[in-house]
């Protein structure tokens, strides 16, 4: 009944298989993982030293800017739209997703906005320069003339992940395999749900920023130009308004990633599953109230660095919830060490640390002192890479075998964990102390009394910045010469109904719906 | 699984992300200046002052400062005649600013008053106020700029000092040839 994949590159324009288009979105973040990782290089390479060596500051604060952006909305973003459309449909039983047209569209728009935005690197006056967070009036009174192109570019991804999105919620919510009620849902389906939510409610807000800031630069409006009556401060609420939601966009996915790999290879179901559920729900929700806590130094009242600060600090607690059962799941487990569990417990280990540098930043007195330091770089790639990336990672190396067939080698999974998890430390542990020490983010040089740590962080990231390329390597080799693998359960500890069907998994799964239990 | 509910959720999704948009452009704007007009955070003054003004507090008095400031690239001689007066609440009192076009072009200026303490921006009224208007001066042009404002009567008692400040901006590709009413 079920035909297979037509042939030759039709298959990948117009294909509205889930597996295929998940497959395009994760190497398509590669890619761009690839290109916001290139970007880094060349800020440590930079920074390797103080003074001007490589390239010129401003170039320095195109590559600041674009390495962000490429990173969150290229990088890590589709990688978990890319899990999403693989596993989703795999965890109910569903034989695809819901909107299947669309899920090709909300795909096939993604390289082009990807396109204009690396075009402006190439256009006079620059790609745009003023930070991945584009505060105005930097991004409007003094942004360069590709800042157009930065506008459009936004648009397009954010329709992406719209339309990604609603694929996902109409997915979970109409096509669940007969018996899976709600919570019965793999943690994976669950916070990628809600996360869906979070996408729908916020990208919106940052389409009208964007929008906002186009009109300001173009159809002469003033939303963020106090000559006219506006208020650059009002363009900080709507970012963070967008932005503050979106580090758990970014975050959630992962949580799921992390709450499907630590019981398989403890041996032990999830512990604690429905207080995950409610823990995810109220970080998501506590997520739309704490966004002014990126802004404690613009001159807002007490009262409201303390409601924000309060608020913030809430969301430890249900983190902590998360964190706590991760460990409890754990817990006189009979715990194997495959690649997988290797990254998921540094993701364990490092967003905790992450988490509670956060804590150190909610705390509106101090962070007037760390505020734009290379302490808040730190914190965010803590719970950015150590936390989205290493769980993207931990992901592919746990999924892999069900993907393609084949087993990853065990001992280079191992070497990759093992320099990708020292580097990045190396990298980052020591911009905790620079920031403590007053080195600012966002400048192509610094004194000489940063120089030692600077070199550090930068020999650090060159080695991360290999690792990848050894991850890179270890998933082709996987897939040319892994060795086969037919059984349907690739790990003896795995649980739920991607593991029931073949493996490698075939083109259509769950033509007819299994029965849940 | 039927096809309608998915065409459900979807239609609902859809709403809901236009709805955000709108949000976004249409309510959050006028909400924030709501915001801190309500709460007098931002040092936003209101508009032109039409109340009448009963009587006039002489057991008080309060210092008002003057502070000038041109925006980026606005080159402008731009100053107060005086730099601070001594009023009792109440009391209407004129002052005004210097300005002159330094530059060999025509251009149109328009500045934006700001009030410190943030708490005292809402008793600070203006009954006449250059900021009201556009400035068009021609090159080489001077004028005095008028402004009178009363201090309320309602100021919090801890505040002894206000501080207005205005900044110059270059709206001159914006209005030039149309001066129009800001508030």
């Amino acid at each position: 009944m079920a035909h297979g994949p037509s042939k030759g590159i039709g298959r990948w324009l117009f294909t509205t298989n889930h597996k295929d288009i998940g497959t395009m979105y994760l190497w398509f973040s590669f890619a761009m993982f690839l290109l916001g990782g290139f970007f880094a290089m060349v800020i440590r390479a930079e920074l390797f030293q103080p003074g001007m060596q490589i390239i010129r500051p401003e170039f320095f604060n195109q590559m600041t800017t674009m390495h962000g952006l490429v990173m969150v909305f290229g990088a890590i973003m589709p990688a978990f739209v890319g899990l999403a459309n693989w596993m989703i449909p795999l965890q109910i039983g569903a034989p695809d997703m819901a909107l299947p047209r669309m899920n090709n569209l909300s795909f096939w728009i993604l390289p082009f906005a990807f396109a204009i935005l690396a075009s402006t690197l190439f256009m006079e006056g620059g790609a745009p320069n003023f930070g991945w967070t584009f505060y105005a009036p930097l991004s409007t009174t003094y942004a360069p003339p590709s800042v157009n192109y930065f506008i459009f570019g936004v648009h397009i991804m954010g329709a992406s992940s719209i339309m990604g999105s609603i694929n996902i919620v109409a997915t979970v919510l109409n096509m669940r395999a007969p018996g899976m009620t709600l919570m019965k849902m793999p943690l994976f389906v669950w916070t990628w749900l809600i996360t869906a939510f979070l996408l729908i409610a916020v990208m919106p807000v940052l389409a009208g920023a964007v929008t906002m800031m186009l009109m300001d630069i173009n159809f002469g409006t003033s939303f963020f130009d106090a000559a006219g009556g506006g208020d650059p401060v009002l363009f900080q609420h709507v970012f963070w308004f967008f932005g503050h939601p979106e580090v758990y966009i970014i975050i959630l996915p992962a949580f799921g990633v992390i709450s499907a790999i630590i019981p398989t290879f403890s041996r032990k179901p999830l512990f604690g599953y429905s207080s995950m559920v409610y823990a995810t729900a109220a970080i998501a929700f506590l997520s739309f109230i704490v966004w002014a806590h990126h802004m404690f130094t613009v001159g807002m009242p007490l009262t409201g660095e303390l409601y924000f600060m309060y608020a913030t600090m809430l969301i430890a607690v249900p983190t902590g919830v998360k964190v706590f059962n991760w460990i409890s799941t754990m817990f006189q487990g009979a715990m194997t060490f495959e690649t997988p569990m290797l990254f998921s417990i540094a993701f364990v280990i490092l967003f905790t640390i992450g988490g509670f540098t956060g804590l150190m930043l909610s705390i509106a007195p101090s962070d007037i002192q760390y505020h734009d330091t290379y302490f808040v770089v730190a914190h965010f790639h803590y719970v950015m890479v150590a936390g989205a990336v290493f769980s993207g990672t931990a992901a592919v190396y746990y999924w892999l075998p069900k993907w393609c067939g084949k087993m990853y080698n065990e001992t280079m999974g191992k070497l990759q964990f093992w320099i990708a998890f020292i580097a990045f430390n190396i990298t980052f542990f020591p911009q905790h102390f620079l920031g403590l020490a007053g080195m600012p983010r966002r400048y192509a040089d610094y004194s000489l009394q940063f120089a030692d740590w600077n070199m550090v962080s930068s020999i650090g990231a060159f080695v991360y910045g290999a690792a990848q390329l050894l991850f890179l390597y270890n998933v082709i080799h996987t897939i040319v010469a892994g060795k086969p693998v037919s059984e349907p359960k690739t790990w003896e500890g795995a649980e739920g109904l991607e593991w029931t069907v073949a493996t490698p998994a075939p083109y259509h799964t769950f033509s007819t719906p299994p029965e849940v239990k | 699984m039927t096809m309608s509910s998915i065409r459900k959720t979807y239609i609902k999704s859809i709403g809901g992300a236009i709805v955000m948009f709108a949000f976004a452009i249409f309510v959050m704007p006028p909400l924030y200046d709501l915001f801190c007009e309500v709460t007098g955070i931002g040092g936003k003054t209101s508009g032109r002052y039409e109340a009448d003004i009963a009587g006039v507090d002489e057991s008080r008095t309060v210092r008002v400062q003057f502070v000038a400031t041109n925006n980026a690239e606005m080159d402008w001689d731009f100053k107060p005649t005086v730099f601070e007066v001594k009023v009792h609440p109440g009391q209407p009192t004129p002052v005004t600013f210097y300005a002159k076009n330094t530059t060999d072009r025509d251009m149109v200026a328009q500045a934006i008053p700001n009030v410190v303490p943030n708490n005292a921006a809402q008793y600070f009224h203006k009954t006449e106020c250059f900021c009201f208007n556009q400035q068009p001066l021609t090159a080489g042009e001077e004028a005095e700029l008028p402004l009178v404002f009363i201090v309320d009567k309602d100021l919090p008692r801890t505040v002894n000092t206000i501080t207005l400040s205005y900044t110059l901006f270059d709206v001159t590709d914006r209005f030039a040839g149309k001066v129009v009413q800001l508030n």
